[in-house]
């Protein structure tokens, strides 16, 4: 096993081939590791990481904390909402106060984009990325590009449509650039509102005709309307997107063949998704989630292989 | 560099025929027995052992695996190049079973000792023992030492014991390396 390119993850764009390579080899060890009767393993028992969120997170949240615990790290954990961030202190002053109290590793999520390169510039620990803004979050499109490699046995040559919110969506960019350096192809789908102006420049083609998109797809990975950074009305109403770009089991069934189901979740169930389809056999919506834990301990297990012991 | 060879194909061959009667004196018909091999170099020798006790000693029923120690190792970041993960498998209980650990070379004992960590992931055996087919005496770094073992070897340091297989290496054998 070679080591990573990068010393931090701060986005997929950082990463080559040989990198996510690595990351899947060492999930596939980690992934046995999390069915054990005992899911623990005591590497990194000398490594304290700190979870900085300054933005609301559940499903990303509990699942680095979790694959920290399982690699036996020290966690202190940390939320802007009870923080003094509040009281007006500056991004770096908060982390080189938590820095002082000896972290080698900083997990954060932060509204601003661009958050992560910063902090990598200005503190000394690794930082991994798990959120910035609607720039990327590359540990979501990793076990995304690794939960699509356990279902249909390779990324490569295999057609992913991501359907809905692409404007907004951090997940969708980490996605493009990790299905592309895989050798997927990979079309968007939704309305035109909600797609960017230069997506064609990344090499990807539109699809406004979600039965089309569907039809042409080995894998549809449907995303959350994300409301909260919506500043103007992007479409008429919930209604008409659900008729437009909600995936039923009625378009599923008229498109003859049988495709994957994935969703970074939240899900909103009933307006871009069915409660029946994200329910269905096809979905590997809670096999992403199994997969999450073990791609954030290969993540943080290949990082801290970097950091030299004093 | 010289090499010496220490064990031909031959000597190997009869030294696994030992090893496997002296497990049988042992555990009978491995009813309530274990094998597991340690990744990587101590599968080849679990799983010729396990042949060995199946179509000659006509033990049928014997359940074996492998245990990677890589997250269990007490260098992690002490070494210059990454440690490299391999597959574990265990798909029996130990719990209550008498486990057999094997590994070609007993060294310095660090090995041994994260798999009695790793195997504490999967239960609590009953029994613990360890075979090798080398025990290179007077290189322990802790208090570890093989229940059976192939042949006694007083190398130094500077020696290195390579184990070939036939499945890997073309050829059974066993070498003692010197650096000059």
């Amino acid at each position: 096993m070679s080591k990573l390119s990068v010393e931090h993850l701060l986005g997929i764009k950082y990463l080559n081939k040989n990198d996510i390579d690595i990351i899947f080899q060492t999930a596939d060890h980690f992934k046995e590791v999390i069915n054990r009767p005992i899911k623990k393993v005591p590497s990194l028992r000398d490594i304290t990481i700190a979870n900085l969120f300054f933005e609301n997170s559940t499903r990303t949240k509990l699942s680095f904390e979790l694959a920290e615990k399982r690699l036996s790290a020290d966690i202190i954990n940390f939320s802007a909402g009870q923080s003094s961030v509040k009281k007006g202190e500056t991004l770096i002053d908060t982390v080189n106060n938590i820095l002082s109290m000896k972290v080698d590793i900083v997990v954060m999520r932060h509204p601003n984009v661009g958050a992560g390169v910063f902090l990598s510039q200005h503190v000394d620990a690794k930082i991994i990325n798990a959120g910035d803004g609607t720039h990327e979050h590359p540990t979501q499109a990793l076990l995304d590009s690794y939960s699509i490699r356990e279902k249909l046995g390779s990324v490569k040559g295999k057609k992913v449509v991501i359907i809905g919110d692409i404007l907004h969506s951090r997940v969708a960019l980490s996605n493009i650039f990790a299905l592309k350096l895989q050798g997927a192809v990979v079309k968007v789908c939704g309305p035109t509102t909600l797609i960017p102006k230069h997506i064609k420049s990344l090499g990807i083609d539109i699809e406004t005709n979600l039965k089309k998109a569907l039809e042409w797809c080995d894998v549809a990975n449907v995303l959350r309307v994300q409301h909260e950074r919506m500043d103007i009305k992007y479409f008429p109403s919930i209604r008409e997107y659900t008729q437009l770009f909600g995936i039923n089991k009625q378009i599923l069934d008229s498109i003859g063949k049988k495709i994957v189901i994935m969703h970074p979740g939240p899900i909103n169930r009933g307006v871009e998704i069915t409660s029946d389809v994200a329910d269905a056999d096809q979905s590997i919506i809670l096999n992403q989630v199994e997969n999450g834990v073990a791609i954030r301990m290969a993540i943080i297990y290949l990082l801290a292989e970097q950091i030299k012991r004093n | 560099m010289s090499r010496k060879t220490l064990l031909n194909s031959t000597e190997i061959h009869i030294i696994l025929h030992r090893l496997a009667c002296q497990l049988i004196e042992n555990h009978n018909d491995f009813s309530n027995t274990v094998i597991i091999g340690l990744q990587p170099r101590g599968v080849f020798l679990a799983d010729r052992l396990t042949k060995i006790l199946k179509e000659d000693y006509k033990v049928n029923d014997i359940k074996s695996g492998t245990l990677d120690i890589t997250f269990y190792r007490d260098d992690f970041r002490r070494r210059d190049a990454p440690l490299e993960a391999n597959k574990t498998n265990i798909d029996f209980i130990v719990e209550e079973k008498n486990v057999v650990f094997i590994d070609d070379v007993l060294y310095s004992g660090r090995s041994i000792r994260a798999a009695l960590s790793a195997i504490q992931s999967f239960g609590r055996p009953k029994k613990i023992e360890l075979l090798v087919l080398i025990d290179r005496r007077f290189s322990r770094d802790l208090p570890i030492q093989p229940d059976y073992k192939g042949r006694k070897v007083d190398a130094i340091n500077n020696e290195k014991v390579i184990v070939q297989w036939k499945e890997q290496d073309g050829k059974d054998a066993i070498y003692l390396i010197k650096n000059n």
